[in-house]
């Protein structure tokens, strides 16, 4: 795979769970890869959890907890979700 | 710089509720009176927001019971029982509990708390996978943190959609263990324990059910929801706690699960903390005897449980989905809140300030718990306090009052 096709790929999971988190917070949320959850976005432990969950249905897989643990930006969860999509 | 400044987030949201007049994580009863009545700033006030549902805390053949204990036994253990060995209390409260449930195997926990952590983080570790009900307490949460099976939470009380989650791990190696709670502690909803049975069943999993608030609570016998649903044989393990219904602190776990005994050694909550002192064992296994032979004790707080719930319901107030000991009341929104949780304590009324990430759906609740020993009397003085209080702040309309009193 070409880099911009890399690239791409995280695009688009960013943007789906920018709307995913604005369809759980019930507002706008603008995010990019740099975004940090906490800080940026102001996203508790609770509402994340619950943002994870339905991006478990979006992407049709299981988002384990504790892998979490690790995600600090918008990017690294997206890092996650295209970790365990191609594992599947 | 502090070591603390990474919590800053969290001073300031504590620092603004306080500034709005009311610290409810740290409110200082100068007295307890009875299960039903303390003094807070000098004032007789309500208590409903204890979890003392069978009001066993001040029951004289408890108090006695734990009395003779500590003058038989000492004032404590001072060691686990893995390194101080096991008092007779002990042997003889696991074998009553595991009676009263009719299950082969009882081990008991120096808190609720630490049962679960216990529980979660050894019935499944590596490669098995935990499902927890999204809206579990923290103490499930904290337990399935502490092991290492891959964690995967599914919607509040919905089976449809466990089975969804279970299903996109079919094929995949360990076992499944499902998580959820008799009566959850926020809202007083229970759990669709058959539903959630036929799915355990179907993907050939393990359902562990916390019966917290449940014990002494529901069933016949007061087993909990499992019994009262009549699923018991399909629930693998029960945990609970003695710090509610039974008036003391500390957990339980029971099952009929072979090999039951080797937790003793791995489960680390267990192991390493000092076993229950003797008053607190005694106490306990007294009030298991009192839910045991009176069954009157739940059918009063059954009847003081739908004197509240109806009673708010019919003041115009938003109660959860069903009426059980726990009754919460939603609130628009934070500030609100706080002023209301102040009015009512300002007016003799004690509950308990539940504010997100801690409540379902970020809502503030005003949650208080119903007990056989408030009096008819003190639950309409509750009532009509939270009228006043209600109809001050906007939440319900005067009309709604009028036709609760008429």
């Amino acid at each position: 795979m070409r880099n911009d096709q890399i690239e791409s790929v995280t695009d688009l999971t960013v943007r789906l769970i920018g709307r995913t988190a604005t369809q759980v917070m019930q507002r706008n949320v603008d995010v990019t890869a740099e975004s940090n959850i906490g800080q940026d976005l102001g996203i508790d432990s609770l509402t994340l959890m619950n943002i994870v969950m339905e991006l478990e249905d979006v992407f049709e897989l299981s988002i384990p907890l504790d892998r979490l643990a690790d995600v600090e930006t918008v990017g690294d969860l997206a890092a996650l979700i295209n970790e365990l999509r191609a594992r599947t | 710089m502090s070591l603390l400044d990474k919590h800053e987030a969290y001073r300031q949201a504590y620092q603004t509720i306080r500034d709005a007049g009311a610290d409810p994580f740290n409110v200082h009863f100068e007295a307890v009176l009875s299960p039903s009545e303390g003094v807070l700033n000098g004032k007789p006030t309500i208590l409903l927001g204890a979890n003392n549902y069978l009001g066993l805390t001040f029951d004289p053949s408890c108090i006695e019971a734990s009395s003779a204990a500590v003058h038989a036994h000492g004032t404590g253990t001072t060691g686990s029982r893995i390194a101080n060995g096991s008092f007779d209390g002990h042997l003889e409260l696991e074998a009553a509990i595991a009676r009263f449930y009719g299950r082969k195997h009882a081990m008991t926990f120096t808190t609720g708390y630490q049962a679960n952590l216990g529980l979660l983080s050894t019935l499944v570790g590596r490669g098995d996978h935990l499902f927890l009900d999204a809206d579990s307490h923290a103490s499930l949460y904290d337990g399935a943190r502490l092991g290492h099976a891959e964690v995967i939470r599914f919607r509040h009380n919905d089976p449809d959609d466990l089975r969804k989650r279970l299903e996109r791990l079919k094929g995949a190696p360990g076992k499944r263990l499902v998580v959820t709670e008799g009566i959850y502690s926020m809202l007083g909803d229970g759990a669709p324990l058959k539903e959630f049975v036929d799915v355990k069943r179907e993907m050939d999993a393990y359902l562990l059910v916390d019966e917290a608030h449940s014990l002494g609570v529901l069933g016949e016998k007061g087993r909990g929801l499992a019994e009262a649903l009549d699923v018991e044989a399909d629930v693998d393990v029960i945990v609970g706690t003695f710090s509610k219904s039974l008036g003391a602190v500390g957990g339980y776990c029971v099952s009929d699960m072979e090999g039951f005994e080797v937790l003793r050694v791995v489960c680390r909550p267990y192991m390493f903390t000092a076993s229950l002192p003797p008053s607190v064992v005694a106490s306990t296994l007294q009030a298991l005897h009192l839910v045991e032979t009176q069954p009157e004790l739940r059918a009063r707080l059954t009847s003081n449980a739908q004197r509240l719930y109806e009673g708010l319901k019919n003041l115009g107030f938003q109660v959860g989905p069903q009426c059980n000991p726990i009754v919460a009341v939603a609130v628009a929104d934070q500030p609100l809140a706080i002023k209301v949780w102040r009015a009512l304590l300002d007016a003799g009324v004690y509950l308990n300030l539940a504010l997100p990430p801690a409540t379902p759906d970020s809502r503030p609740l005003l949650r208080s718990s119903i007990s056989a020993a408030h009096t008819d009397a003190q639950v309409d003085q509750v009532l009509a306090i939270f009228a006043e209080v209600g109809q001050t702040f906007g939440m319900i309309s005067g009309s709604a009052r009028q036709r609760a009193r008429g």
